[in-house]
């Protein structure tokens, strides 16, 4: 199962408990820490959704920015990549809070 | 509209509980061990059971797109294995190995060792239900594979810098490639070994053996 794969996954089961029988647009949360590549998630998805409810679909990413919490500066600060130092102190003694998000948050059906 | 709400990777997560909640029922210690193509995983598997020597009950679950011939690898040590093959999927999930484990015969306390696919991307995505992830990094790989990489070094708490023989007919900086791995997952242990030479090999068996008794009950 690939991350494509499993937003299709998700769509299918509610499609099921809602009873749509098409997506017109799909919103996703991907974390900037998430590993994910918007780009190939793209792809994949328009793969993966290839005669499906979600054939054709329009794929909406919502960036989350990256944030850490910093043992040293003891506070949260943002960074973009998770090999980055504190934009405070220089350090590496970071701890991911925020970023690693890969949810769907919403469709439009009908 | 529909609000979903959803985790995409929540399936994967709901199977590889249920496996986590099955292997303590059992008491076993299970590894995931995840790696580039080609780094010395299964080498290292079978190196690792030699020396383990039927000490404790121990099971392989062998992950590859395609073939058999790394669990057949393993086999031929005595110990068993179960080949995975994901096809075009480049990745173990939680799901694939909860049934893979359903054809083991693995007694109370002993040691599951799941090789996934060698692809240092979407493995560390996806949660087998494992204690640990194990990152295999050989030496031949370059030092800056944990900044290429970062989730993968983020997501496992050991990291083996194997085929450490081969370190004097090479330029590869150690000391750069741990501070590396530490920028990207300060909490991440070390351990450099060769497979080939027994190098560090003490240490690794006794990082197993530190999990096997903490599983058992
Ligand atoms: N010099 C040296 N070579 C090694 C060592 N460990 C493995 N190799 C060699 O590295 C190559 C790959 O080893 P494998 O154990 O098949 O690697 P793998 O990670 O299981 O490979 P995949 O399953 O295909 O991803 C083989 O040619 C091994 O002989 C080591 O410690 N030292
Ligand atoms: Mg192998
Ligand atoms: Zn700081």
């Amino acid at each position: 199962m690939s991350l494509a794969e499993g937003v299709l996954q998700i769509i299918e089961d509610h499609a099921r408990t809602n009873g749509f029988a098409r997506v017109k647009t799909v919103w996703l949360e991907i974390g900037a820490l998430s590993g994910v590549e918007t780009e190939s998630m793209r792809f994949c998805f328009d793969a993966v959704t290839r005669g499906s409810v979600a054939e054709g679909a329009a794929l909406e990413i919502v960036a989350v920015p990256g944030s850490s919490w910093c043992m040293q500066c003891g506070v949260s600060v943002p960074v973009a990549e998770r090999y980055d130092p504190c934009p405070r102190c220089g350090g590496y003694q970071l701890q991911v809070q925020g970023g690693t998000e890969m949810r769907v948050k919403e469709l439009e059906v009908e | 509209m529909v609000q979903i709400e959803q985790d995409i990777l929540a399936k994967n997560n709901a199977y590889a509980d249920a496996n986590r909640k099955e292997w303590k029922a059992r008491g076993l210690f299970a590894a995931n061990l995840v790696s580039s193509p080609g780094s010395g995983k299964t080498t290292l598997l079978v190196e690792t059971i030699g020396r383990l020597a039927g000490r404790h009950p121990l099971a392989v679950i062998e992950g590859d797109q395609q073939t058999s011939n790394d669990a057949e690898r393993i086999r031929a040590t005595g110990a068993q294995a179960i080949q995975v093959n994901t096809g075009k999927g480049c990745h173990l999930d939680a799901h694939m190995v909860g049934h893979a484990f359903e054809r083991l015969d693995l007694a109370q306390g002993g040691l599951l060792l799941i090789e996934n696919v060698g692809n240092l991307v979407c493995p560390a995505e996806f949660d087998l239900g494992e204690a640990h992830k194990v990152v295999i990094l050989s030496v031949t790989e370059g030092e800056d594979k944990p900044l290429k990489y970062p989730n993968m070094f983020a997501a496992s708490d050991l990291m083996l810098l194997t085929k450490v023989d081969l370190l004097p007919h090479l330029d590869f900086d150690v000391a750069k490639c741990l501070d590396y791995a530490r920028r990207v997952n300060p909490k991440i242990e070390v351990l450099q070994v060769s497979a080939k030479s027994g190098e560090g090999m003490d240490g690794w068996l006794a990082w197993l053996e530190q999990g096997v008794a903490a599983a058992k009950h």
